[in-house]
């Protein structure tokens, strides 16, 4: 884009993580656990994008690995294990268990593929329900700890949103470089063509599985967090409805475009408490307004954003043209 | 022995509900690639329409009739006009998203006009028992697969012997050649948005005076539709009704021989083993991949 759009965009970015960091201050205590679950789902929305959104693979089992990150954050954090270890666990576990989910996506495609990650989500949602060894069943767990960071104890709404938000900035940093990498070309390669890719000596198996096993790998992230963040964690928020809410997440805010995760979290985590004021009337308006969105353009808000810049960019470039040409015609 | 065959009567019953569901959902499939995540909702909604039109003091039959009459205007018409016209052209992905969207926004509306507590529904049928080769059997059973048959009778009947029908397969085969030749292509797909609404609206029907009415109990209902239309074939009208019947029974089954707890996880894994090993469902053609 242009020479001083740069500047202007990291000045952008300046301004907004300081609003996040400093504005929050003097929220109460609902306001900090409702932008903590933003920052939390957002990681989650992140893993989806790119499993979606840059490697276009269907995926509606994103929540299932929210849950299955939570309950292993929540297990070992009970059990002694600081965050951290746990968080890394759940890492290897999501990615362990969403590269074997992959298997399927290089069988089967689009709607199937679909078809396949829901039947899992809904597996999942059933061990974490019966196997009650492990995960105390419908009972759930409670008392999750929350961490002490450097010696700072965030049992406190605030810490511990500032854990969520450092969090949200580690995994943005390294998603930004991933798709940036050639592995995030290669994801994108897959979307848009993935014979060509192959052709292109792309090992585009591993790729698909790869993009699974990260996506899911952030899902687990998310997971992890969200265990201490509400200290107590039942079957029930990782049912499919998890799954199906992120999935909205991604495409309202803009499949494969780097900030929709954060726009599409922050619509279904603030927009329904922002409706609050109409009572029984807000979940009906956020559909509503889903719809109403998705009729606009399909591609998400950014999408919106996306055709506005091109328009703008092709009127430039044709007033430049226009320029050109009657300097060329007065030349003459 | 006996035990057996109870529960393969009660698994057929709630099979031949999925497939009349099941039906729906392939049909809107075919002819407009509409995933309908909101299709069990479409079958919660029409018992509470039909519940409202009692609460105004219609009787029973005209409150059916008019229960109907307004799923088709609302989730035939409407739901065509608003949602799917102006998105189809985008692709399956936001159109599936916007119907759940759409689940959400029926489920709330339910819940805030009607009741959050679950509701009785009158049922068509009798209840009590007849005795069939010796076996005990509800009415209520029966004549849930009465009906359901004689719906899928009739709507294959259409489908295979009218020249409607035939245009309609046209248009969900091929619209651009159906449209060369002559087929209404636009109509055709509003039929079956129609259809759909009004097969939703007998399974709610059927379905209600077992399971009562409430906002939530499409969530489960859907699930079962959508297994059973890829079980059974996702492109087929029969693969629909043979995926539901089976579903039907492979889940009354799995709740008396498996377990209580992993009953639902036995049509999962089944319909992760089909999709596996024969995408295209166990009656389905095979869909022409485009890459």
């Amino acid at each position: 884009m242009n020479g001083f759009a740069r500047p202007l965009k990291i000045a952008l970015g300046l301004i907004v993580v300081a609003g996040l960091i400093i504005v929050p201050m003097n929220f109460n205590r609902y306001g900090l656990f409702i932008l903590s679950q933003w920052a939390v789902m957002t990681i989650a929305a992140m893993g989806l994008n790119l499993t979606l959104g840059y490697a276009g693979q269907v995926s509606l089992a994103q929540g299932a690995f929210v849950g299955i990150g939570a309950y292993a954050g929540a297990i070992m954090t009970t059990h002694g294990w600081p965050l951290p270890v746990a968080v890394l666990v759940a890492i290897v576990l999501s990615f362990g268990v969403g590269w074997v989910l992959g298997y399927p996506a290089l069988r089967v495609q689009h709607h199937y593929l679909a078809f396949v990650t829901l039947a899992f989500s809904t597996l999942a949602f059933l061990v974490f329900r019966n196997e009650s060894w492990l995960t105390g069943g419908i009972y759930g767990i409670s008392n999750i700890p929350r961490p002490h960071i450097f010696g700072i104890a965030t049992n406190k709404p605030l810490p511990f949103y500032y854990v969520c938000l450092g969090s949200l900035a580690i995994v943005s940093l390294a998603v930004w470089w991933l798709i940036r990498s050639p592995w995030g070309r290669a994801f994108v390669a897959l979307r848009e063509n993935p014979l060509r890719a192959q052709s292109l000596g792309i090992d585009t198996r591993r790729y698909t599985l790869m993009a699974f096993a990260i996506g899911s790998a952030l899902g687990g992230v998310a997971g992890a967090l969200y265990a201490p963040l509400t200290q107590y964690i039942d079957p029930v928020p990782f049912n499919l409805s998890l799954s199906l809410d992120l999935l909205m997440m991604v495409i309202v805010g803009g499949a494969g475009f780097y900030f929709g995760p954060f726009l599409g979290a922050m619509i279904a985590v603030l927009l329904p408490e922002w409706l609050r004021f109409t009572e029984g009337y807000y979940l009906m308006l956020y559909a509503i307004a889903v719809m109403g969105l998705l009729i606009w353009s399909p591609t998400g808000i950014l999408g919106i954003l996306d055709r506005h810049m091109a328009a703008r960019r092709t009127k430039a470039a044709s007033a430049l043209r226009a320029v050109a040409k009657s300097r060329l015609e007065t030349a003459q | 022995m006996s035990n057996l065959f109870d529960l393969l009567v009660a698994g057929l019953a709630t099979g031949a509900i999925y497939a009349l569901v099941a039906v729906g959902f392939t049909l809107l499939w075919q002819t407009s690639q509409t995933i309908n995540f909101a299709q069990g909702e479409f079958v919660m909604l029409p018992a509470f329409l039909m519940l409202a039109a009692m609460h105004v003091g219609a009787p029973f039959w005209l409150a059916i009739i008019l229960g109907i009459l307004l799923s088709m205007i609302l989730l035939g018409l409407a739901f065509k006009l608003l949602l799917v016209d102006p998105m189809m052209r985008h692709g399956v992905l936001p159109l599936a998203i916007a119907t759940m969207a759409l689940a959400i926004g029926i489920k709330e509306a339910v819940k805030q006009f009607f009741s959050a507590e679950a509701s009785p529904f009158p049922s068509i049928v009798p209840t009590g028992d007849v005795s069939v080769l010796g076996h005990a059997v509800s009415l209520q059973s029966i004549g849930v697969l009465v009906v359901a048959i004689l719906a899928v009778f009739g709507l294959t009947t259409l489908l295979n012997r009218t020249s409607l029908g035939h245009q309609m397969q046209a248009a969900a085969q091929n619209p651009t050649v159906a449209r060369i030749i002559g087929v209404p292509v636009e109509r055709m797909i509003l039929l079956t948005f129609l259809i759909n609404a009004f097969l939703v609206a007998l399974a709610s029907l059927l379905i209600t005076p077992i399971y009562l009415a409430k906002f939530s109990s499409g969530e489960v209902l859907g699930q079962a539709a959508f297994i059973a239309a890829i079980v059974g074939g996702f492109n087929q009208v029969r693969g629909a009704i043979a995926g539901g019947l089976l579903i039907g029974v492979l889940d009354n089954l799995a709740a008396a021989y498996v377990s209580t707890q992993y009953r639902a996880a036995v049509p999962m894994i089944f319909l992760i083993v089909v999709i596996l090993f024969r995408p295209q469902g166990l009656l389905g053609r095979a869909e022409e991949r485009t890459v």
